[in-house]
């Protein structure tokens, strides 16, 4: 085959058609590199212009009134609404966690996880919905009814991530507490969950910052704005952060936009560092269990 | 093993010569507590498909009265005026779909070439950057996204991208002239790519990484460049898993409601131009849901809400099935 | 084996002495303006010289100071225990090290005279012009059609594709066996088919030079035995370099033999070129009592 001819002794540059190809290939390098940029540029500029703007608002009035001068109330409120939500996901989450590593057999299994998995793709609108046709329909909107839809949110990422640490404890563990007659229920508090504790932290940190941004179903059962002040009853509706931000995004107030970059920059920082300290918690637990 | 062979009859039985009685109960102790902790970690198990079934339910018995009114033609019907209570989701079914497609023609793409740097080309110490900022995208909250996208995006691209479009491709009716606001299905589709792009780049990438090394380094040995090993051994072993992932990706879009609501528009129309105002099923819950008194308007936005539950259930569906039946183990075993 | 006329400067190296232990430093000493402008003398029929070559990665000398020539048409066995950088230098023949970590290389490895490490050598090329199979079989997840006439298309060569497979596949003694199946799977054949598949693979782009790495170690006896004796039918076409762990087998195929070991009389143990010669001399009259202790099956 003519075709192939060439001559081994020639110098060990491009032949036949490589030049081409090496081209293509290093626009395609480009290509990849400019596309990972893209993502980067993106985020810098988002991140650029909420601090930007949001800084500028920011002062001790800004987060210790309320309206019209700040959020104040808002932060308790998202507090509250958050810390109960993650109060009623994280045993719950762990509690699965625990039934798909320790007990359940193989039919019980897949459903479970179906079940999670499921619940993670619904659209927090529609967790909105029912917890308004649940909790709010014929009564009032309250922080309670947002944070069960927050709940909802955060259950399956907390059984999942605890899942996976809890998988990654050594079966020997078991088995040697087992044979040593020690009952399973004190094998898991004192045994098992201590040393996943750290991946189960992890996954709780990573579902509250999910959950603190959510602003759909709070839209629907727990939306107030107005000059209320800090309010700690669970059982009417809250002023909270996210629907602050959207609320204040929708009227066409420069003065309240300002507001809602100093609201969006508290929001953001929240959750940036709580995405970090998850990811610092997560390298430090995997180098305790790499041993 | 742990290595040290323990007869578990001599740990007890010595205790239970000298003290029977507490032997016994402590042994009763554990038979409970071990009932008691398989019991409510089964409850929290069954909490969580009791809830989740709740929600279907709680859902579609909300569009009760506009699904007996309006039948399955409510989803083709595209008047949506609660004025004189003519409702159908016709019109956001289109600009779900649009939007949606249009974030997914964008981002797929790009993210699949950002996994690709991640897993193949940027250097270990770049790699260790740039994958956390690409998940710290994710972790936006979408309602700055969205007020972004008011204050910023939209502007920019109502000043600079639209007319450009416009101009050069005006003929397709898709890209009309650009509104005064810039709010339109093309904004809140840009928006939109941007969180679908960190899902579809992170999965990609944890694919791309698992390709086995072996037949890469065939590939290369045989004289073929980065990019020829990649599209021909590195993309065709993942394409299902990336399929998937753009499935997840499409499922993000499809249920984003604030974000939305915010840069869309609120039109409640078909239009043919990208550049105009448009609503999706998740928006336009959003928007109308707070403000809905009738009986018949709330319901016809439950059922929106089914429409949108059936097809977020039906892409994760088919995302599970195409990652299990087309599964790269499955295709590399004899 | 009558390599005779090939072995020219082959004595220089044969184990006369201890090979030398030397930590070569700084750039490579290469006065010909390294980037192969004119083809230096290597000797008559000589594919590969390796002068001085020593290997690192990172900060560990995996082989030191290898100089050896590596013969047109014949079929040159590297031989030895585990761990002294036969596949190391195998693998500097076609730059497959490159992407290993840390990896540096001191010393030339000429290819024709030209110097393969040199400024303007393009990796790529140099692996078009240098195959290689590999000690597991790694056939690509497709069809077998499809594995044998993926590097052609890369290279243009979409003609004749059909009858390049068919030769491939008859050079690597396996047309019979999947004439009637080259759209089916080649992850269906078994071990042994695979790994001619690969053979196939590499010469469907009529290389050069075939490098291979224990081609037989993950194989069973019979295909093993097919392996070798298709060796002997591509010798003539192509140079071929084998990697083996098995002298029994380097005694079956071979026409020159290069038996490495470790070099523990340096402060840090690494591998290094014993002997080089004739097959039939290495393994009947060895030269340095490592090589003699080692074929004689005293160690290793």
């Amino acid at each position: 085959m003519s075709e192939t001819a060439f001559d081994p002794t020639a110098p060990l540059t491009p032949t036949g058609n490589l030049r081409r190809r090496r081209a293509f290939n290093r626009f395609a390098e480009y290509g990849a590199t400019a596309a990972a940029v893209l993502a980067v540029a993106v985020l810098a500029i988002v991140i650029y212009t909420v601090v930007a703007r949001g800084a500028s608002a920011l002062s001790l009035e800004f987060l210790f009134t309320g309206e019209p001068t700040g959020i104040g109330p808002a932060i308790v409120g998202t507090g509250l609404i958050v810390l109960v939500a993650t109060a009623i996901a994280m045993p719950l989450g762990v509690l699965i966690a625990l039934y798909l590593t320790e007990f359940a057999g193989g039919r019980a299994d897949r459903p479970i996880r179906l079940m999670l998995d499921l619940m993670n793709g619904l659209p927090s609108i529609v967790i909105g919905l029912f917890v308004f046709g649940l909790l709010v329909y014929g009564k009032t909107q309250s922080a309670f009814a947002g944070s069960i839809a927050l709940a909802i949110i955060e259950l399956p990422l907390i059984a999942r991530g605890s899942q996976e640490v809890l998988l990654l404890v050594p079966n020997s563990m078991r088995e040697a507490a087992d044979a040593l007659g020690v009952s399973r229920w004190r094998t898991v508090l004192g045994v098992i969950l201590p040393s996943a504790l750290g991946g189960i932290v992890t996954a709780t940190v990573l579902a509250v910052a999910r959950a603190a941004g959510e602003t759909a179903p709070l839209i629907l059962v727990c939306s107030v704005f107005d000059s209320r002040g800090v309010s700690l009853n669970p059982f009417e509706a809250i002023p909270n952060i996210p629907v602050t931000i959207f609320t204040l995004s929708e009227e066409a107030n420069p003065t309240g936009f300002a507001r809602a970059w100093g609201a969006s920059l508290v929001l953001l920082s929240f959750i940036l560092l709580a995405s970090l300290a998850a990811r610092v918690l997560l390298a430090r637990s995997r180098s305790k269990v790499a041993r | 093993m742990s290595g040290t062979t323990v007869n578990p009859a001599r740990v007890t039985g010595a205790s239970s010569v000298r003290r029977p009685r507490s032997a016994a109960r402590l042994r009763r102790v554990d038979r409970i507590g071990d009932g008691v902790l398989h019991g409510i970690c089964a409850l929290a198990a069954l909490l969580g498909v009791v809830t989740l079934l709740l929600i279907g339910y709680q859902i579609v018995h909300g569009a009760g009265p506009a699904i007996s009114e309006f039948g399955l033609g409510f989803v083709t019907h595209t008047t949506w005026q609660p004025n004189f209570n003519l409702y159908g989701a016709g019109s956001v079914l289109f600009g779900t779909a649009v939007s949606s497609f249009v974030a997914l023609l964008l981002g797929a793409p790009i993210a699949v070439s950002i996994g690709l740097y991640l897993s193949l080309l940027a250097p270990k110490g770049v790699r260790g950057i740039v994958a956390p900022l690409v998940e710290m995208l994710a972790a936006i909250p979408s309602v700055i996204l969205g007020f972004w996208g008011i204050l910023i995006l939209a502007p920019f691209v109502q000043a600079n991208i639209e007319p450009w479009l416009h101009n050069t491709l005006g003929f397709i009716p898709l890209f009309g002239p650009p509104q005064t606001t810039g709010a339109s299905v093309f904004t809140a589709s840009l928006i939109l790519t941007v969180m679908v792009i960190p899902i579809i780049a992170s999965i990609s990438r944890d694919l791309f990484l698992a390709v086995p090394n072996e037949i890469q380094e065939g590939a290369s040995a045989l004289g073929a460049t980065r990019w020829e090993v990649v599209r021909g051994v590195v993309l065709p072993t993942t394409a299902s898993g990336v399929v998937a992932a753009s499935l997840l990706g499409l499922g993000r879009a499809l249920g984003e409601a604030i974000a939305v609501t915010q840069v869309m528009g609120a039109g409640s129309t078909i239009k043919a131009s990208l550049f105009d105002t448009g609503d999706t099923l998740a928006g336009r819950i959003a928007n109308q849901f707070p403000g809905a008194i009738t009986e018949m308007h709330q319901a016809s936005l439950y059922y929106l809400g089914v429409i949108l539950l059936v097809i977020g259930l039906l892409s994760n569906f088919i995302a599970q099935w195409i990652g299990k039946r087309f599964d790269y183990a499955r295709t590399m075993a004899k | 084996m009558s390599g005779l006329d090939s072995s020219a400067g082959l004595d220089e190296v044969a184990g006369s002495a201890p090979a030398r232990v030397r930590i070569q430093s700084g750039p490579l000493a290469a006065p010909n303006g390294a980037n192969g402008s004119a083809p230096r003398e290597t000797g008559i029929g000589a594919v590969f010289e390796a002068r001085d070559v020593s290997v690192h990665y990172g900060r560990k000398r995996a082989l030191a100071s290898v100089s050896l020539r590596i013969p047109r048409n014949r079929i040159t066995a590297l031989i030895g225990p585990s761990g002294c950088g036969k596949t190391t230098f195998l693998r500097s023949l076609n730059r497959m090290n490159d992407s290993v970590p840390g990896f540096r290389i001191d010393g030339q490895v000429l290819y024709h005279g030209h110097d393969m490490y040199g400024g303007n050598v393009d990796r790529v090329e140099v692996r078009r012009r240098i195959g290689m199979v590999f000690q597991k079989p790694n056939p690509f997840p497709k069809s077998i059609y499809d594995n044998i006439a993926w590097a052609p298309r890369n290279l243009g060569l979409k003609h004749g594709l059909d009858e390049r497979v068919e030769a491939a596949l008859r050079g690597a003694a396996l047309w019979d066996e999947v004439k009637d199946r080259l759209k089916d799977s080649a992850l269906g054949l078994s071990g042994g088919q695979q790994q001619r598949l690969c053979i196939a693979r590499a010469i469907a782009i009529e290389p050069d030079v075939l490098l291979l790495d224990e081609p037989a170690s993950a194989l069973d006896p019979i295909a093993t035995a097919s392996i070798e004796e298709l060796m002997h039918s591509l010798k003539g076409r192509f140079t071929i370099v084998i990697v083996t762990h098995n002298m029994q087998q380097a005694a079956r195929v071979a026409d020159q033999t290069a038996f490495f070991s470790l070099d523990s009389s340096a402060a840090e143990p690494s591998g290094t070129l014993v002997e080089f010669a004739d097959t039939e001399a290495i393994f009947s009259h060895p030269k340095d009592p490592r090589t003699r202790d080692y074929v004689s099956g005293r160690f290793g």
